[in-house]
């Protein structure tokens, strides 16, 4: 009896764990780049837009478009949702299962190619040269990686707003200065008919905090970190320049001009009238123009002293370094550069083209369209996030201490302390060299 | 717990053991061993080896991502942690937190409990209703309170109603905190009150009986027959609940991550955003590792005081 007992108990084990080993084995099946019968090589390819329909179409029609043209390579895409994308690139590289093709997240491209994830674009520096140099991925001097998309930040407001105050309405070739800014936000304060004179969409997490902050940072004079050589943040984020910075972000909330924590839909109170001015990226003008029309203002972003700065480079594609056929990755990624798949990835997102010729192609974006005025912003005042792969340490003390300075800490004492933190994870990492 | 239920089994074994082994027995002590097996490998992957892992790790600096290997380097994670401000801020709140809820959620569960425990209609409406917020997922009752606590939400405009003007409860550091301990009360009482209610119903009938025909009232039936009875409940529960206000992470992560100005910092919050937003694998296992060690150390001292009063009785 008891011996029955334990050969049930064992048969039962088997019969368990048969299904995982099983799943294990058809996961292993599908690695990056597999060959198939008839010589085609499959190459697979991640994204995080399983979440995004209209923009994971547009992929999607590139493949399909790929796939037709040549009979070498079959390219499958594997899309994620963005909140565990980064993690399951994580999880793959360390499994070594990355896919040939995949897609980061511009400030990532750094950290990730130093990691040895991706590949240098070698052989592409000249279809590249055509694209905006915001949506380029660099690290050492090196290409890793470009989008087809750039994101611009701006002023939105009404122009009604703004003529009933008297203020006057800025143009890109003359911003706000920070004098005038704060006048201007003032006078609407006081004014008691909004509930909300800016929103700088305080509530937002993330990689929000850095993308949208630090620019007004830059245009302070301060930055992130000293860009000559990544190896300190020491007078530039905890300089002069960088406290005026954190004291002008904490008026903001004791003079009441933004609130300490945004609600948890900021383009919702703008389009409902309790703000009068809103920071926003420019995903957000397809709505506001819908709702406004002609009232609608896009404007640039203040100048604090070293001209308006906005953030610059959103999602990017790169061939990972561990694909067993670059040769076909780096094929596909030549053909998918072309300034059409620009031009439908960006009507998709409703983002700024990449290139010059694909926003001829794009309505509103082409030369004098409604649009171009965001492309003009992104040409002119992007700057990119730090290319240093401590960046993604960086962008997590630096969220941390913006947010511990709007709450009130003492400015110097906080700045200080990313600093100390920054340059001890720059050092403990010998300095990415 | 789980840790609990293996020393139970092998308890068990050890003093099966002792017996003279028969044939049979063999058989069924191999059955056992069989039957312990899947439970023992996931418990060694999942527990016992990333817990070794910890105790190495927290020497190296090891990263999430790198293409260097890890490097040994002594107590340097340690010195560093003990530096740093925000620690001793994550660890008094923690402290803060276990201190506040542990007595104040086991009184609210034990009131809730004996409120229940009577025949009559309609009781167990009132048991479910308790009991909801414990099968709701954290996530789900974070997300929803954040929307209570709101500067013009749901509690602040019941304030309002009784003439009190509500703090901006989650955005003011003086009380993200209480915040956090009253949501989790709520969130976490109804659990502790089913455990409080099996051990009542332990408490034999005729004991109340007996104490009524005495003349005792009420309150002294609770003070000499009940609370008496409840000794053993009340030592799983002071255990339980100082172990799950140590491990304070998912509210915090939720509604305020950490902040404003560190007010609401745990220490596995601070494990958790080190090890993985700021890819510090090493330092992460270091803070981990003290953790450890202070929740071993508090569950000790609580073993020894309970053992004493056993003894004692």
């Amino acid at each position: 009896m008891p011996k029955r007992t334990a050969k049930l108990v064992l048969a039962t084990l088997v019969a368990a764990t048969l299904p995982f080993t099983l799943a294990a084995c058809s996961k292993g099946g599908t690695s990056s780049s597999s060959a198939t019968s008839g010589g085609t090589q499959t190459l697979t390819m991640w994204t995080h837009n399983a979440g995004n329909k209209a923009e994971l179409a547009a992929i999607q029609q590139i493949v399909t478009d790929y796939n037709a043209s040549q009979t070498s390579y079959k390219v499958d895409v594997q899309a994620f949702p963005q909140d565990s994308y980064n993690q399951s690139v994580v999880a793959a590289a360390a499994a070594k299962k990355l896919p040939c093709i995949l897609d980061t997240d511009g400030p990532n491209v750094s950290n990730w190619a130093w990691a040895g994830y991706l590949a240098p674009l070698d052989g592409m520096d000249d279809i590249l040269s055509k694209f905006m140099p915001s949506v380029l991925g660099k690290w050492n001097g090196k290409t890793y990686s470009y989008g087809y998309y750039d994101v611009a930040l701006n002023m939105m407001t009404r122009k009604s707003t703004l003529q009933k105050y008297g203020i006057r309405i800025p143009t890109i070739d003359s911003p706000w200065t920070s004098d005038e800014f704060t006048a201007a936000l003032t006078k609407i304060r006081d004014s008691g008919a909004y509930k909300i004179p800016f929103d700088l969409q305080t509530g937002n997490t993330g990689e929000w905090w850095p993308y949208a902050y630090s620019p007004l940072l830059q245009s302070f004079g301060g930055d992130l970190i000293n860009r000559t050589d990544y190896k300190s943040a020491q007078g530039t984020l905890n300089g002069p320049e960088a406290l005026a910075w954190a004291k002008w972000f904490r008026g903001l909330v004791t003079n009441k001009l933004i609130p300490l924590k945004s609600s948890a839909a900021p383009d919702k109170d703008f389009l409902n009238g309790n703000t009068a001015i809103i920071y926003n990226g420019s995903w957000g003008a397809a709505d506001a123009t819908k709702k406004f029309g002609d009232d609608m203002l896009f404007l640039p972003p203040v100048d604090f002293g070293k001209g308006p700065k906005i953030g610059g480079g959103s999602w990017q594609w790169g061939v990972s370094a561990g694909c067993s056929n670059k040769q076909g990755a780096l094929d596909y990624m030549k053909f998918a550069a072309a300034d059409k798949y620009v031009a439908a990835v960006a009507v998709a997102t409703n983002l700024i083209p990449a290139t010059d010729a694909a926003a001829a192609m794009v309505p509103g974006f082409e030369a004098g369209g409604a649009n171009d005025i965001f492309r003009q912003y992104a040409k002119k005042y992007a700057v990119l996030r730090p290319p240093t792969p401590g960046y993604t340490f960086i962008a997590t003390e630096f969220t941390k201490t913006a947010q511990d300075i709007l709450n009130g800490a003492d400015p110097q004492q906080a700045l200080d302390t990313a600093v100390k933190n920054i340059d001890a994870n720059q050092a403990s990492n010998n300095y990415f060299q | 717990m789980s840790a609990a239920v293996v020393a139970a089994a092998r308890a068990t074994a050890s003093s099966r053991s002792g017996h003279s082994l028969k044939k049979t027995d063999k058989h069924s002590h191999r059955t056992a061993l069989l039957m312990l097996l899947p439970a023992g490998v996931l418990m060694i992957t999942f527990l016992l080896i990333p817990i070794g892992l910890t105790f190495v790790l927290a020497f190296t600096n090891a990263r999430l991502i790198s293409p260097e290997p890890a490097k040994f380097i002594g107590v340097g994670n340690f010195t560093r942690l003990f530096e740093n401000a925000t620690f001793w801020k994550s660890l008094g709140n923690t402290v803060l937190f276990a201190v506040v809820i542990v007595p104040i959620q086991s009184a609210v569960a034990l009131a809730l409990a004996v409120l229940i425990n009577t025949r009559m209609r309609g009781v167990n409406f009132f048991r479910t209703v308790y009991f909801l917020p414990v099968v709701t997922s954290m996530v789900v009752v974070s997300m929803l309170w954040m929307f209570m606590y709101q500067p013009n939400g749901l509690i602040n405009a019941l304030l309002a109603k009784v003439g009190i003007q509500g703090p901006d409860w989650l955005g003011d550091p003086h009380w993200a905190l209480l915040a956090l301990i009253l949501m989790s009360i709520w969130q976490a009482c109804g659990f502790h009150m089913v455990i409080w209610l099996s051990g009542l119903q332990t408490i034999p009938g005729e004991l109340y009986e007996a104490a009524s025909l005495d003349g005792a009232s009420r309150w002294q039936q609770f003070a000499y027959v009940t609370w008496p009875g409840l000794r053993q409940t009340a030592i799983f529960i002071l255990i339980t609940i100082t172990i799950a206000a140590f491990s304070l992470f998912t509210q915090v992560n939720i509604m305020t991550q950490g902040g404003p100005l560190d007010s609401t910092s745990t220490v596995v919050f601070m494990a958790v955003r080190t090890g993985f937003q700021q890819q510090q694998t090493g330092y992460a296992s270091a803070i981990s590792l003290v953790f450890f060690v202070i929740v071993l150390a508090v569950s000790l001292i609580q073993r020894y005081l309970t053992r004493d009063k056993e003894a004692g009785r």
